[in-house]
């Protein structure tokens, strides 16, 4: 996570950040103007604009869950205790770097975002959460915490923390979790959107991503925001591009652009077959899906999603089973170890791939994994196992020539190529304190 | 009112009392966790399904209500 190439197309978020320039508090006013908080008097009736504008604009969540943020703030502004803030810039997504690119980048965006949305919920103060991973973009929010010191520009508390970084410990629960003091963990919520308790307050948790284009909906209105998208798609988002892509890295892209279209922009080795999107709990789509919009309507007639804004590009070169199998085994290896059919199932899925992949003929392979995606569905604490179940029913459907060629015992003309998957080793020990 | 039976995954030890009490309402998976059956407790196992809630070690086991009543359609 450290070695971030600077992004490379540049118009809203990213505006002023080309060539590698990380925006310091003045050039960062100096590019998008200052953000007026409201006074005293006004925060009310700004409260009840804002969040109309935020309806307005359209705006979703960017840390995946793609929830509409206007309804969940609304929960947040009502709650009788005072909440805590939290920026989520946890990005445990191994291919994922926009949130880390936004931090190094474009930190104070995300700060003054979360000044919006501390503003907004009536928080007492603002956590911001990055992975201890990740001293890139944690250097960047500290100079960035200072930068406004020095300029007197110090309306809220804010506390840059660092938890592990684990992929399942930017999971809300698990950050909320952590920020009580406990083990950065999931815990298990009875009714699901549930209310979040960090240190006896309501906590509310939004991404990075989303607290940026907050800073910018703050300053130029929904209508404005809007506009950055194509057809029925509201703004911009960030898109980490990689796999068979000669420019792998992160791009600001309308949300709407054909997939095909923001695949280019990382100049593809060859014909791109299909796409990972979202995620390593997203979805694998084929051919047909690189015409869709890059947008929640637009991908969910191909079962997907933009997610997390990840897309690994493939051209059909590695072998669609040897990757599924990759993606099982590390997610099996993140599982926080605490449900059964969590930490059971998933290595009990990802060895089965691995048969399937290394070309061992396993009679009734194939079955024995679709069974086991059914009983391992929907039965953790966390969607953790959700979304493997999610990605390899998704890989069934785009790879289902290969996945039938392994379990027919041909041999694959594939099999030892190289991974388009940026898999980082699972963290040896195991750290969630 | 529907009620229905959920598990808390953390909580849950997998040893499978549960199973026991109430095989018409809960199965186990091969490692021995429970796996609910069916959207909603039909009425006379509503005494069974309260036996092994009380009876669960781990308080891993609860009732809740089913919030719209799920008439599952069943195509036959
Ligand atoms: S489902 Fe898996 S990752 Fe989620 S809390 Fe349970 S054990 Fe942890
Ligand atoms: S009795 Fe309770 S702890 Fe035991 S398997 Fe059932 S739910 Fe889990």
């Amino acid at each position: 996570m450290t070695d971030l190439a600077p992004p490379l197309s540049s118009q809203r978020l990213l505006a002023g950040t080309d060539h590698g320039q990380r925006l310091n508090y003045e050039q960062h006013r100096a590019t998008h103007g200052d953000l007026l908080l409201p006074a005293r008097k006004q925060v009310h009736q700004w409260r009840t604009t804002m969040l109309d504008q935020i309806a307005t604009a359209g705006l979703t969540g960017r840390g995946g869950g793609g929830f509409p943020t206007a309804r969940k703030l609304q929960s947040g502004v009502n709650g009788r205790r005072r909440p805590l803030m939290v920026i989520n810039v946890m990005e445990g997504e191994p291919a994922a770097k926009k949130d880390s690119v936004l931090a190094c980048f474009a930190p104070h965006l995300i700060l003054d975002g979360a000044e919006v949305l501390a503003t907004l919920t009536h928080a007492v103060s603002i956590a911001v959460a990055v992975a201890r991973d990740n001293p890139a973009a944690l250097h960047s929010l500290e100079l960035a915490l200072s930068e406004r010191k020095a300029a007197r520009h110090t309306p809220f508390d804010v506390a840059l923390v660092a938890p592990p970084g684990r992929y399942v410990a930017g999971e809300e629960s698990a950050l909320a979790h952590w920020l009580d003091g406990a083990r950065a963990v999931p815990t298990f919520r009875a009714t699901k959107p549930s209310k979040l308790t960090i240190k006896s307050r309501p906590g509310v948790i939004d991404n990075a991503e989303t607290s940026a284009d907050l800073a910018l909906i703050a300053r130029r209105g929904p209508e404005w925001f809007r506009s950055g998208g194509l057809g029925d798609a509201c703004g911009t988002t960030l898109a980490t591009l990689s796999g068979n892509v000669e420019e792998p890295g992160v791009f600001e892209v309308p949300l709407g652009t054909p997939l095909r279209n923001v695949i280019a922009l990382a100049r593809p080795q060859g014909p791109i077959l299909g796409a990972l999107l979202g995620g390593y709990g997203g979805t694998f789509v084929g051919p047909a899906a690189l015409d869709a919009p890059y947008s929640q309507s637009g991908l969910r007639p191909y079962g997907s999603s933009p997610g997390a804004g990840v897309i690994v590009a493939f051209d059909g070169s590695s072998c669609g089973v040897a990757e599924t199998a990759r993606i099982a085994r590390w997610t099996a290896n993140e599982s926080a170890g605490q449900c059964g059919p969590c930490v059971f199932g998933l290595p009990a899925l990802a060895s089965e791939l691995e048969l399937l992949a290394n070309g061992e003929r396993v009679s009734g392979i194939q079955e024995r994994i679709l069974s086991h995606l059914e009983v391992i569905n929907g039965r953790g604490a966390c969607a953790h196992p959700d979304g493997v179940v999610r990605l390899v029913r998704s890989a069934f459907a785009v790879f289902a020539n290969d996945f039938q060629a392994h379990a027919q015992g041909v041999r694959c003309p594939r099999a030892g190529a190289p991974s388009v998957l940026a898999l980082p080793e699972n963290s040896g020990e195991i750290e969630w304190k | 009112m529907e009620v229905r039976l959920r598990v808390d995954p953390v909580a849950c030890d997998g040893f499978g009392h549960c199973a026991e009490l109430a095989p018409e309402l809960i199965s186990l998976d091969e490692w021995g966790y429970p796996i609910i059956l069916g959207e909603s407790i039909p009425k006379q196992f509503r005494g069974v399904a309260e036996m092994a809630v009380n009876q669960c070690p781990r308080k891993a086991l609860f009732l809740e209500r089913v919030a719209t009543p799920t008439t599952t359609p069943t195509t036959r």
